[in-house]
This record gives C-alpha cells, sequence and structure tokens, in this order.
C-alpha cells in the first residue's frame, strides 16, 4: 500500500474496512461512538427487540445536549417530553453499560465539544454519532461523520456500519485571514461559493497555510459546516497543534502510549503525489467577514455587500429559491445588511460554543452594552467550557454587558429545547443552519461569527466588527 | 426489513430546491423516543398555520393528493440534519419514493433503510415530470425497483440508479444488521488486531 499515494481520508478508509463482499459496501470498523438523548431511543428499543447488547461499551460516549434545558437543571424540567426523552437515555446507558456525561456531570455538553475535550477524539479514528455534525471531529485527522438511527442500532450492535466509499475533495486554504475576519467567515465563504450540495458524495480534506494556522477549535468550527457544503466529513491532517491540544487530556495517550500515538498520527497526512477528486482553492487573505442573508447556509455574503437581485439570475429554480428566501426573511434585493435591525443574537452551538469563541465575544463586548433592543444569549458549548470561562471572568463580561449566560447545550441552535427564536424575530446567530424555522418557527437568522455576533449586540443591528476592534 | 418492490401512484409536487429535513420534520417533534405520531408532523410548518389550523393551499393537505405515494421535489433533497425522522414521517404520511435531481447523502442512506426510495433522475426528465403534473395532476407513474424504471405515462420509461446492495436489500428485505453480524468473525479478527 505504501507504494500507493494515498490521501489522509484513503488512509483511514482502508485501514478501518472489516471486510467488503462484492458489489456491497464495505463492513467499517467504527472506534468511537457518540451518542445523544434524541437520535438513540428508538436504536436501543431496537436492540432490545432483537435480545442485543452493545458490543464495545467502551468504544461509546453518551451525553445529553438536544433537548436539554440551558436554564439551571436544579429547577424541574417544564417540558415533560423532553425529560422522558432524558430519562430515558440515562436508563438505556444504565441498562447497555454505556459511560454518560449526564445532567449533574460537571463534563457535560454538545457531543462535538465534549469529546476533543476529553481526548476521547483522536487522529486516524473513525467516529459516528447521530448527528450531522460529527463532522467536527475530522479536525483532529479522523474520519467522523453523521449517521441515522438504524445505524446508530448498527453501531451498537457491531461495532460496524456498512458504507460505500465516498470521493474525495480538497479544500486549499491560501494567505492568511486578515483582522476581524475567524474560522466561520471562511466555513461561510467556502459554502457560499460552491453551494449546499457542492460537496454531496465527497469528504473535504481542507489543506493550505491558512488552516495550519489555525487553532484546533478553529479548524473544529470549520470541519463542523462541512456538512453544511454537503460533505459528510470534513478532515485537517493532524500536526504539531493537534499533538499539543489533545496532550494530558483525561484520555489521550500517556507515556510510551504517546509517543507511539504521535509517530503513528505523523503517518496519517496526504501523500505527496495523492490525487484528489476535486480540489478548489479560497485565499483567506482576501476574506472578510461574512453573514448569510438566506434560509440555507450557501446564501451568504460579505457582510458589506448587497443582497442579490433574483432578477440577475438567469436560472429560473434558482430565482424562486432566492424569492421565497427572501419573502421569509423579509429582506429587499440590492439592500445592505449593515444596519439591519436584529431582535436575537445567540452565541453558542457546536459551531461556536467553545472557549475561544467566548473569549473573541468577550473582548468585544467588555466594558460595552448590549443594545437596547436586542435579547443576547450566551451559552457555552460545555459544562467544563462553563468553568473555564467562570475562571476567566467572561460570565461577568456577558451579564455585566446585559447578555443572558447559560448551562451548557444545543441550545437556540435547534429550538427543541426551551430557547428560541419569536416568530418573526431577527436572530445573528453563531450556529450552523439558517433553515426556516430552525431557531423557532417563524424565525429569521443570519449566521456569522462569534465577533460579527457580539458588535451586531452592541450596536443593535448588524455590524461589521472591523470598525470596534 | 420492509420491502420495496413496485409502486404505482400519483405525484405530489414540491418544488422547491434544498429542502431541509428541518422542513420535513422540524426539531420540536424529535422529542419523541418511539416512532409515533410523525406522519402529522410532515412538514409541519408549510402545513399548519401558527394557530395550528390547516394550511388549505399546501399540497400535503389537498384531497387529490390524500393517496398520493410519490413526491416530486427540487434539487437536493433532504438536507441538513441526519434525524431519520425525515424519512420515518414521510412513510408515516403514506409516501414511498421521492423524485429529484439529487439527495443529501444521510438522507438517501437514512431513507432506503426505510423501504423509502430516493430515485434520482437528470435534469430534463426532471423538466418534463414537473410539465407532465402541470397538465395532467392524476398522472400515474410507474416504479418498478428490479428492472430500475420509472414509466411516464405518454413517454418511455426511464432507468434510474440505485446502490445495488441496496436494491437487493429492498427486494428481498434483507435485514442489514443481520448482514453486517454475519460477519462477527471478522469484526473479532479485525478487533484482535487493534
Amino acid at each position: 500500500m505504501s507504494s500507493n499515494p494515498l490521501t489522509l481520508f484513503e488512509k483511514i478508509w482502508h485501514s478501518h474496512i472489516v471486510t467488503q463482499e462484492p458489489k456491497s459496501p464495505a463492513v467499517l470498523y467504527i472506534d468511537l461512538h457518540l451518542v445523544h438523548e434524541v437520535t438513540s431511543p428508538q436504536a436501543f428499543t431496537g436492540l432490545r427487540e432483537r435480545g442485543l447488547k452493545v458490543r464495545r461499551p467502551t468504544h461509546t460516549l453518551a451525553t445529553m445536549d438536544h433537548s436539554i434545558p440551558t436554564t439551571p437543571l436544579s429547577i424541574p424540567m417544564a417540558d415533560t417530553q423532553a425529560a422522558a426523552q432524558l430519562q430515558q437515555l440515562a436508563e438505556n446507558c444504565e441498562e447497555f453499560d454505556i459511560e454518560l456525561y449526564g445532567m449533574d456531570s460537571p463534563m457535560r455538553g454538545i457531543v462535538h465539544v465534549i469529546g476533543p475535550e476529553l481526548g476521547r477524539t483522536q487522529p486516524g479514528m473513525t467516529i459516528v454519532c447521530g448527528d450531522s455534525h460529527t463532522s467536527t471531529h475530522g479536525a483532529f485527522g479522523a474520519l467522523a461523520f453523521g449517521i441515522g438511527t438504524s445505524e446508530v442500532e448498527h453501531v451498537l450492535a457491531s461495532q460496524c456500519l456498512l458504507q460505500h466509499q465516498p470521493k474525495t475533495f480538497q479544500v486549499n486554504l491560501s494567505g492568511k485571514l486578515g483582522i476581524g475576519v475567524s474560522a466561520k467567515d471562511i466555513i461561510l465563504a467556502l459554502i457560499a461559493q460552491i453551494g449546499i450540495g457542492g460537496g454531496t458524495g465527497h469528504v473535504f480534506e481542507y489543506t493550505g497555510e491558512a488552516i495550519r494556522g489555525l487553532t484546533m477549535e478553529e479548524r473544529m468550527t470549520i470541519c463542523n459546516m462541512s456538512i453544511e457544503g454537503g460533505a459528510r466529513a470534513g478532515m485537517v491532517a493532524p500536526d504539531d497543534t493537534t499533538f499539543e491540544y489533545l496532550a494530558g487530556r483525561e484520555h489521550s495517550p500517556k507515556g510510551i502510549e504517546w509517543d507511539k500515538a504521535i509517530k503513528s498520527w505523523k503517518k496519517l497526512s496526504t501523500d505527496g503525489e495523492a490525487i484528489y477528486d476535486q480540489s478548489i482553492t479560497l485565499d483567506a487573505s482576501s476574506l472578510e467577514p461574512m453573514i448569510t442573508f438566506g434560509t440555507n447556509p450557501s446564501m451568504g455574503l460579505q457582510i458589506t455587500g448587497r443582497i442579490p437581485n433574483p432578477n440577475n439570475y438567469s436560472d429560473p429554480d434558482k430565482r424562486h429559491n432566492l424569492e421565497d428566501s427572501l419573502t421569509y426573511m423579509e429582506l429587499q434585493p440590492g439592500q445592505p445588511l449593515l444596519g439591519h435591525p436584529v431582535d436575537v443574537v445567540f452565541i453558542g452551538s457546536c459551531t461556536n460554543g467553545r472557549i475561544s469563541d467566548l473569549r473573541l465575544a468577550a473582548k468585544v463586548l467588555e466594558g460595552r452594552r448590549v443594545a437596547e433592543n436586542i435579547r443576547m444569549l450566551v451559552v457555552p458549548g460545555s459544562q467544563s467550557v462553563k468553568i473555564q470561562a467562570e475562571s476567566e471572568g467572561l460570565d461577568q463580561v456577558f451579564t455585566e454587558a446585559g447578555a443572558e449566560w447559560r448551562e451548557a447545550g444545543c441550545s437556540m441552535c435547534i429550538a427543541m429545547n426551551g430557547d428560541q427564536v419569536e416568530p418573526g424575530q431577527y436572530a445573528v446567530s453563531t450556529s450552523n443552519r439558517n433553515f426556516e424555522g430552525r431557531q423557532g418557527k417563524g424565525a429569521r437568522t443570519f449566521l456569522a461569527s462569534p465577533l460579527t455576533a457580539a458588535a451586531t449586540a452592541v450596536r443593535g443591528a448588524i455590524s461589521d466588527v472591523r470598525e470596534m476592534i | 426489513m420492509a420491502k420495496f418492490t413496485h409502486l404505482k401512484s400519483k405525484v405530489i409536487v414540491i418544488p422547491n430546491r434544498n429542502i431541509d429535513t428541518d422542513q420535513i420534520i422540524p426539531a420540536r417533534f424529535l422529542k419523541v423516543t418511539d416512532k409515533n405520531g410523525l406522519g402529522e408532523a410532515l412538514f409541519s410548518d408549510w402545513r399548519y398555520n401558527s394557530d395550528g389550523s390547516v394550511k388549505p393551499d399546501f399540497v400535503l393537505n389537498q384531497q387529490q393528493n390524500q393517496d398520493a405515494k410519490i413526491i416530486l421535489a427540487g434539487d437536493n433533497f433532504g438536507c441538513g440534519s441526519s434525524r431519520e425522522h425525515a424519512p420515518w414521517a414521510l412513510t408515516a404520511w403514506g409516501i414511498n419514493a421521492v423524485i429529484s435531481t439529487s439527495f443529501a447523502d444521510i438522507f438517501r442512506n437514512n431513507a432506503l433503510k426505510n423501504a423509502l426510495l430516493p430515485i434520482v433522475v437528470n435534469k430534463d426528465i426532471h423538466q418534463s415530470l414537473f410539465e407532465l403534473v402541470a397538465q395532467s395532476p392524476d398522472s400515474e407513474l410507474s416504479i418498478n425497483l428490479a428492472s430500475q424504471t420509472l414509466t411516464i405515462p405518454r413517454s418511455t420509461a426511464v432507468t434510474f440508479p440505485i446502490d445495488s446492495f441496496a436494491k437487493n436489500c429492498l427486494l428481498t428485505g434483507v435485514d442489514q444488521l443481520g448482514y453486517i453480524l454475519s460477519h462477527e468473525s471478522l469484526i473479532e479478527a479485525y478487533e484482535s488486531t487493534c
């Protein structure tokens, strides 16, 4: 195999094939299975009906994030259906002997935040979860992707999945980011360019100077939204930045094992002569802060830009799509977004709920006030992030500015836990989806970076953070 | 696993591109621990007003569509989240096939595990189907999985692609977990090398 140049993806793929029969998908071994309350109950029911056990409980980790409220958990939950779902996960983990970071765990949090924090996410692994943002873990040079509940059951029972080999797509990020421009702006710019289905059937590998210059948390932001470009997975070859992040974490290898791991992780990088099925280059130094204006994440523009005019689209489908989006958003062609009033600012989610995101937002908010017309919610991605932020006094910055400081969870990203944007309201959100109703029925979402979100909160309308730093 | 062999049905047209899983079934309906009631919530925000009343103009609410089993949709159907509740809601309502020019990867996988056939056609056929249903809303399409053919009234049958393993599973009702577990000794051998 060494004579045949391979990509990062291909190396992991080939080394995880248990068997593959002719005209059949590969039986792919899964190293880490992340479980949460929403997409797992029917899978556990399936196991029970068949009398099966969880094959490798030690390769499985569960937490509560989607339907859990972000108000103090000492308050009895008003939503009895959500409470029952959380209780069901606790019972399932107990019965099947799965480690659960549950309601009262100081390490509970969004599944894609805690996996890396705990050192469970490691280079070279195959990682799955019943959640499309599993692509996040690819930042470590893992092959990580979302699966449905039937597949959750398959992995629980067999530690394997049936998969067809996807194609590879190199996303080369050249240059360096300018001031006020962040990882979120890179991924929003990429999706705006290739479209929401641009990566369908492919796995992205992010390469180039810009990605090498980013921290692990920034790389996670980019890999997280690979799915918004249609790719089930996005990957970054591991390097010293990766190893420094992992060193000393609870589940990272220790001692001799660590040295052995580094040696094998260094072999994962794409070979010089390897060929990708598709490639694109984006110049990071030319990017501005990005913001979305429509009802899918590819409908984005530079923050100083104007909303496109449907009449300029020759493809009638595209034209109708844009018209429908602008009707839903109540926005006009040609209109600038800068200065557009906003009702809610949300900082959090598996995209931008990590400590570095909160530090950036706090820097903008320090000594300033959230505008009168804005409800601002800051939701740490995990309880560990919360504890860290509080030790740095970031919670004080947020609450003194007038923002709400919450417990960890998916919160307003998904509007199934009590946190939501009201019908007709506009929100600038650091989350990942601006689909109709995603943040609440009738809610209108502008996706942006934590910097843009914080600047908007201060001014009460969509703002260019570069004027404030 | 549920089987799929053939189907003949009228067509419900939802022409929007990029119909995402948040439209197919909004997240607030994902708090269930079983699969009950999801058909009621299918396309909820497009089907019902805020006060819960029915939007009579939406296609799923129209009387002539109540027994239709095929949706004809715009490009990139099923993008967004991994929720299998999307195909569960579609099949619970009575849909057994969706025709589009493309499907999001996770949705396609989930659909195939629930006897919901994602049928990919090229742009020309796609356009001709929209025109056919616009002219004759009662037109019935026939789908034959074994021959991978979609028969369109007053036109020739077209073939559609489908992965041969998934096709065989749907035709014979092969249980995919059972298939994986039939390789248990190989899984054990793999684990022993880790």
